[in-house]
Order: C-alpha cells, then structure tokens, then sequence
C-alpha cells in the first residue's frame, strides 16, 4: 500500500484543518522506530542529489552533545515547481507533523518553517496552521519568511537566513548537518520529505510515491502524485502531453538536465533508476519542450536566470555564468564569434565545483545536458523557431 | 612520511589577486576571469615550500591546505 500526500479533502478546498487532519490520520505518533522505518522506506531528499533522508537523520541523531535545530525548507525556488507551495497550502499539519516528527527523532528544541514570501497562499497558510497547533508546540516552532530568490533555498543559504535573516549561501565547511544554526547541528528538508515522513511514522511499511510538477507541451503547471514506477512519458500523457508533440523533456528544473524526447517517454521517474543513467529527479519537475521550439533560444534564457540569481559572492559562479548566458544569446542571435561552442564546453566545466554552493554546478549540467541534446541548434543557428517551456 | 595537503580555497573571499597563481603556477592556472583552478590531489613534497607561500601570500586569506577529503 501506498502513502498518499494528497489523500483527504479536495485540494481546491485548500487547507485542511487540523482538527480534519487529526481526525483522517489521528494525533500525532511517537517518533520511537522512525529512523528504521525511513532507512527501509528508501526515501531520498529532493535536492539534486537526491540524499538518502535515513542517513542524514543519522548522522545528527549519533551525535553527542546539546539540542539540534530542524528547519522545514518550502522555499521552491524552481521556477518551474509549484509542488511544495501546493502541498502546504493544502497539507500544512503533514508538513507540521514532519518537522515535530523530526525533531524528536533529532532531540530538537527549536524546529523553523521556512516559506519563500512569493507562493501564493503558502506563507499565509502555514502561519495559520502554526496557530492551530496545541500551546506545547507551537512554542517549538517558528515561521520564517524567505526572501523569492533562487539560491535561498539551498541549505547554508535557510541557515543563514534563520541565523541572520541574509538568505545567500556561505562557505561551507562546516555543513549545516555538523554545525548550523548557532553552531547546533541543524537538519535542512524539503517539505515534502517532512510530509512523508508524517505518515511513515503512521504507516511504516509503505514506499513513497513522488510529487511531480509536469509540464506537457504547450499547457501550464499540473502538480501530480506519482508511482516512482511511473515512466515520464505517461506523466506527460496524465496531463495531455503526447510524444509527438514533444521535442525534448527538462527533468529537474532548471538544475536539472534537458533529454530528448523519444528517450525521456520511456524513462520511469524512480530516482534510483534515473541516477544511474545521469540524471537527476531532483525537485520533480517534468517539462516538455514543444517540437518546433528552439533549444538554443530556451537554453540561453535559463542561463541568464540562473547568471541573475547567482548570490554574486563567488568570482567563478558570478563571472562564470553571465560568460555563459552572454555566450549562448550569441549563439542564439546568430552573433557566435569563432570557437564559442568550444568555449561554452570549456567554461561549462571549469565552472563546477568552484563556488561555495552548487548554483554553478547545477548552471554548467543544465548546459551541457543542452549542448548534448540540441547539438545541430548550437552548431547551425539560424531561426528561433516557436514555444518554450510552460 | 610527512602529512599529504591539497589546496583549498574559501570562494566567497577569494576576490582574484592572482597571487597564488604567480607562485605555485605547477599546481594552479587561472581562469578567463582570474580566479584559481587547482590541479586535484596532494602536493608534491617538493612543492609544499611553495604552496605555503602561496597561502600565505593572499590578502584575503581566502587559501588554506589541507588533509585530503577534510573539510
């Protein structure tokens, strides 16, 4: 049997109440075996690494020492992911019973939520449902507001911005995990992972399915709950996507990489499976890009985004990337001087692993999933061609 | 047998002196935007002298050396 996120009332009757929640699921359980049921539920983080949660939990829970800090991250910085701000405006007590969940598995004394200020009724929910909650708890938790930035989401940047209310990245070492908030070991997760984690601890033999947000050609945003069985090309096809009209698929967001499209359809979204074959699942975004869409035009205008929300604190990352964008609307205005592609793959791959966060290396993936993919565009630019992403 | 170091550098001080290029340019380059690309792995005993003066040679004490694999 599986966990279902999304079970309950109608999403468009937006929050569900807590005493609802209670009612469906009943009170909140104990946190005694959680680390074993997470370890055997295989469920991994939604960054692009796709963590395993057991062992991160772990490695705080084996710790000697004071209290730790837990911090629910719903920051969605992907523009293309509209998952999170869904699952709290609708599931917030999932959410809550998370991060509780977390923190007495982690020997926590403060738990944070953290909600970028720009996801519609998202922040407003939450802070009602944190005043929902009993007097007890609602004295461990604290509602913090971010900032609608790209690299506010990534884990030193939510440290930060708790610690200091500045919510761009620091130089990590030390990790989050080891030393975050006010030096205590501090667990940064996705939402969705903590609303998982709410009914693991209710249901422990079940395995997650994933929420995904698909884009099919030409259509906007559908967040789905899906199978981790489910192959790409169905996902697509739930929501009125079609192969045929479907030039390549971007699995990830814009950190994520770009595939073709008869390869994408047969791909299953299990994110082991798409791991060993280089891909991430990361934050679950699904877009398809319409056939008679330009690869090049799309491509330079997530590297700009990408150029624009890079925190400016690392030469690498900041000079590096505007590089990158400024190289690629060459190519695409048909203005490429001699050795562009060249350079593109050259700065593409000096660029990794020289910023203090990952914002450059998720920026040099994406482009050399693009060069790979959209090839003959890159080569022989000439026409812009019609559509984008959703 | 003496310790194996490697570099690292803090990028978010690192503000592109060049320095440490200019005195250990066997295991670092510089890229189009003059900031340091290190050769991976430990460095040779024989160039630890340098390296040393190398890190100590930047103004922003943005370089350090370190056991492999530390953070």
């Amino acid at each position: 049997m599986t966990n279902r996120l999304l079970d309950g009332p109608p999403l468009d009757f937006g929050a569900e109440p807590y005493a609802q929640h209670r009612r469906r699921l009943g009170p909140l359980p104990s946190a005694a075996g959680l680390l074993e049921a997470l370890e055997s539920s295989g469920l991994r983080g939604r960054g692009g690494a796709g963590f395993p949660v057991a062992a991160k939990w772990l490695s705080i829970a084996e710790r000697a020492g004071g209290p730790a800090v837990v911090i629910a991250n719903g920051s969605e910085g992907e523009p293309l992911s509209h998952k999170d701000r869904l699952l709290m405006s609708t599931r917030p007590h999932l959410v809550l019973d998370g991060a509780l969940l977390a923190a007495a598995a982690l020997r926590a004394d403060r738990v944070f939520i953290v909600v970028a200020e720009d996801l519609a009724r998202a922040p407003a929910v939450m802070a009602a449902a944190l005043a929902e909650r009993p007097e007890a708890e609602q004295e461990a938790l604290r509602l913090v507001v971010a900032p609608a930035r790209y690299v506010a989401g990534e884990s030193s940047a939510i440290v930060n911005l708790v610690e200091s209310g500045t919510a761009v990245p620091t130089y990590v070492p030390p990790r989050p995990h080891v030393k975050g908030v006010g030096r205590a070991p501090t667990l940064v997760q996705n939402v969705e992972s903590l609303a998982q984690v709410a009914l693991l601890a209710r249901r422990p033999a079940s395995f997650p399915a994933l929420l995904a947000t698909l884009h099919a050609a030409g259509s906007g945003p559908v967040v789905r709950e899906l199978e981790p069985s489910t192959l790409l090309g169905q996902a697509l096809e739930g929501v009125g996507g079609s192969l045929s009209q479907t030039r390549a698929v971007l699995l990830g967001g814009y950190f994520g990489t770009w595939i073709d499209g008869s390869e994408a359809w047969e791909l299953p979204l299990d994110p082991r499976a798409l791991r060993e074959l280089g891909h991430s699942f990361g934050c679950g975004v699904v877009a398809a890009l319409p056939v008679g869409a330009c690869g090049v035009c799309e491509t330079s205008r997530v590297l700009r985004y990408l150029a624009e929300e890079s925190s400016a604190q690392c030469g690498p990352c900041f000079y590096g990337l505007r590089a990158l964008a400024g190289a690629c609307e060459r190519v695409s205005a048909n203005q490429a001087e001699p050795g562009e592609l060249q350079r593109l793959q050259r700065w593409a791959q000096e660029v990794r692993g020289r910023g203090a966060c990952r914002h450059p290396d998720g920026a040099s993936g994406f482009l050399l999933s693009a060069l790979r993919v959209f090839g003959s565009d890159f080569a022989g630019h000439r026409t812009h061609g019609r559509g984008g992403l959703g | 047998m003496s310790e194996e170091l490697e570099l690292a550098v803090d990028r978010t001080r690192c503000d592109g002196s060049r320095l440490c290029a200019e005195l250990l340019p066997e295991r670092i380059r510089l890229d189009d935007w003059g900031y340091p690309i290190f050769e991976p792995g430990a460095i040779p005993a024989h160039l630890l002298p340098h390296a040393r003066r190398a890190v100590a040679a930047c103004p922003l004490l943005a370089l350090r050396l370190r056991r492999p694999g530390e953070d």
